[in-house]
């Protein structure tokens, strides 16, 4: 525009003037053209993205709607009865579910008692004590740990953890926590190696990774001058970091442990290796269980029949609802505290 | 008085070097498990890796054989996942990120997609068993192909949706001012800006996906034969280490290990790989 403008100007002859008049208004009318196409595709790349973004949205709903269709079936065989039945015969076509949740939660809950206060170590060490020049390589090393695939824990955990476990571990929790009264009898139990504790141990430190490594981003937001501040008072590092980071990244902190408790849950092939797939509820950490996702692993593709099959893809959807609810629990605590962290700065 | 505060003192100091040491064996504990993991694989797997592995079938129990069927088979079904996940991810992830400011489509995609990065792959697997395993009536390479991918495109969303928040905006304000259109500022100043994170965001889901085991045991299956036909059951290195390692036959539990050991060395040099190579001192903490 301003080109043919300039020409206008420098050219007295007014057939000129007149040609490029004429040559003005196409380009006026191609450029106009171009910012019509360039508004269509604008709007045709929003909408690609946006389909896209619905996608992964719907995909959401797709995944309950669809094993809620599957687990039809079961649950109009056995109705709620399902849930708190331990029952498990595929021969008298009885099932129900309380058996691998128990051990669902049971493992998990063994992985967060070993893993957060050693998540909480590490996220310590690595944002308080260490060097800087070690943060990055002990960092990456620690998220090698989530790297390993689940069923090399498993491997691992089968052939080599479970038979030391089992030689060293197990007889002197026997003799000495097995003995103490009350609990005792949840320690108790033959030393097999495989059972409800070692899966626990192993998901502990799957899961180590993903808690410390949140952990360790929200201790990193605590605001430099109050951590000074109470050191200028004299606190010790550890002081200042269970009487001010702790408290000032609570919700964080929880929120970590939520994720970290979220993949204990649904992890599969590690604990499938190790939980000895026994449809038995006990007492005992050391006798071997079941988890929802060593249950799906071992049986779905042998499952006959309809009955079967769909109270297996019932265990599924449980297993699908218990970690949407862990896991949105989660992000909302570390929204929360995203959000009080830009509120004051 | 000084006597009971010299007491007070040496007690907070001795709290303090307790804990902190607790913290180092922490640090200690997790890393002895990675060394002890990765010592194992190479002691029991690198003697049984050889040329057979790569070059052979996987047999039936009793005589030799290698692992190349199953090579191939997540070789194949991977690539595919990728191929599927990438595009989708990445674009869903300029969304969020680019138009992501109103509306309500964004927040709860971007909460969706954080609970589906952290979801159960079997769930996954069981999902795509009665979308494209159940309603075609037979196990098959692209049902496992598919569950790989629902793994990528959660991972592909967040780094793209992260990695493009990074571009500064006077970027794109400055292409805005010269009158590019905005999809043309997205892929011709964004995208090229963000390449190197959305590719280390990519390697990590290549890197996660190979190694999964959980969604392909009832969407593609195993196969023991040589099949490179994706709409028949596909073997795959990861189910062939489980069921290997699970069989009570010597062989198979050394080829097992030998699959362990590629696998994991695969995985975690792609992980290695993205972490140092494509993410150039920009998180030094």
């Amino acid at each position: 525009m301003t080109n043919a403008g300039g020409e206008a100007y420098l050219s007295p002859a007014s057939l000129l003037n007149e040609q490029i008049k004429i040559r003005e208004s196409k380009s006026m009318s191609s450029i106009m053209q171009s910012k019509n196409m360039g508004a269509r595709l604008d709007k045709l790349f929003r909408g690609t993205t946006m389909f896209f973004a619905f996608l992964v949205f719907i995909l959401l709903f797709g995944i309950v709607l669809t094993l809620f269709v599957g687990s039809l079936p079961a649950l109009k065989a056995f109705g709620p009865s399902f849930f708190t039945s331990t029952a498990w015969n595929p021969v008298e076509i009885q099932f129900g579910g309380l058996v691998p949740i128990y051990g669902t939660f049971i493992t998990a809950l063994i992985a967060m008692v070993i893993g957060i206060p050693v998540s909480f170590g590490i996220a310590i060490f690595i944002t308080e004590l260490s060097p800087v020049w070690l943060k990055r390589p002990i960092g990456i090393a620690i998220e090698l740990l989530a790297g390993i695939p689940s069923i090399i824990y498993g491997m691992w955990g089968l052939f080599v953890f479970a038979p030391l476990f089992a030689d060293h571990v197990q007889p002197w929790i026997n003799d000495n926590l097995g003995a103490l009264p009350l609990i005792g009898q949840v320690f108790q139990g033959p030393p097999m190696g495989i059972g409800m504790l070692t899966a626990g141990f192993i998901l502990a430190i799957m899961t180590i990774p993903f808690t410390s490594s949140v952990m360790r981003d929200v201790f990193e937001i605590v605001p430099t001058m109050l951590k000074e501040s109470a050191y200028g008072l004299g606190s010790t590092t550890w002081e200042v970091v269970w009487n001010v980071v702790l408290p000032y990244t609570k919700t964080g902190v929880v929120g970590g442990i939520m994720l970290g408790l979220g993949r204990a849950l649904g992890e599969t092939m590690a604990v499938t290796f190790v939980i000895g797939n026994a449809h038995e509820l006990s007492a005992s950490l050391m006798m071997p269980g079941n988890t929802i996702s060593s249950a799906l692993a071992n049986e779905f593709t042998e499952a006959v029949g309809d009955i079967y099959t769909s109270s297996l893809i019932t265990l599924g959807l449980t297993l699908f609802v218990i970690t949407f609810v862990v896991l949105a629990l989660a992000k909302i605590l570390l929204i929360r505290l995203s959000m009080r962290e830009g509120k004051q700065s | 008085m000084t006597q009971l505060n010299n007491k007070r003192y040496l007690r907070r100091k001795i709290v303090n070097n307790l804990t902190l040491s607790i913290s180092l064996l922490t640090v200690l504990f997790a890393l002895t498990f990675l060394v002890w993991i990765l010592w194992t694989l190479f002691s029991q797997g690198l003697s049984h890796v050889g040329l057979d592995v790569f070059t052979k079938m996987t047999p039936p129990p009793g005589s030799s054989g290698g692992l190349l069927n199953a090579i191939v088979g997540s070789l194949y079904m991977v690539l595919i996942a990728t191929f599927i996940g990438t595009p989708v991810g990445v674009l869903a992830g300029t969304y969020l990120a680019e138009y992501g400011k109103s509306g309500w489509l964004a927040p709860t995609t971007r909460f969706i997609n954080d609970i589906l990065l952290s979801a159960p792959s079997i769930v996954i697997g069981l999902f795509v068993y009665e979308v494209a395993v159940n309603t075609v009536g037979h196990f098959s390479g692209w049902a496992g192909a598919l569950a790989l991918s629902l793994i990528v495109i959660p991972v592909v969303v967040r780094t793209t949706e992260n990695m493009m928040q990074l571009v500064p905006s006077t970027l794109r304000e400055a292409a805005a001012a010269l009158g590019a259109p905005y999809w043309k500022v997205i892929v011709n100043i964004v995208y090229r800006s963000a390449k190197t994170g959305i590719m280390t965001g990519l390697l990590l889901a290549v890197a996660r996906i190979s190694g999964e085991t959980a969604p392909l045991l009832f969407t593609a299956l195993n196969n023991q034969f040589w099949s490179a036909d994706m709409s028949k059951p596909i073997s795959s290195l990861a189910v062939v280490i489980f069921q290997f390692a699970m069989s009570p036959y010597e062989d198979w539990q050394h080829l097992a290990w030998a699959g362990a050991l590629l696998i994991t060395l695969f995985v975690l040099g792609l992980n290695i790989l993205a972490r140092t190579i494509f993410r150039p001192s920009q998180s030094q903490s």
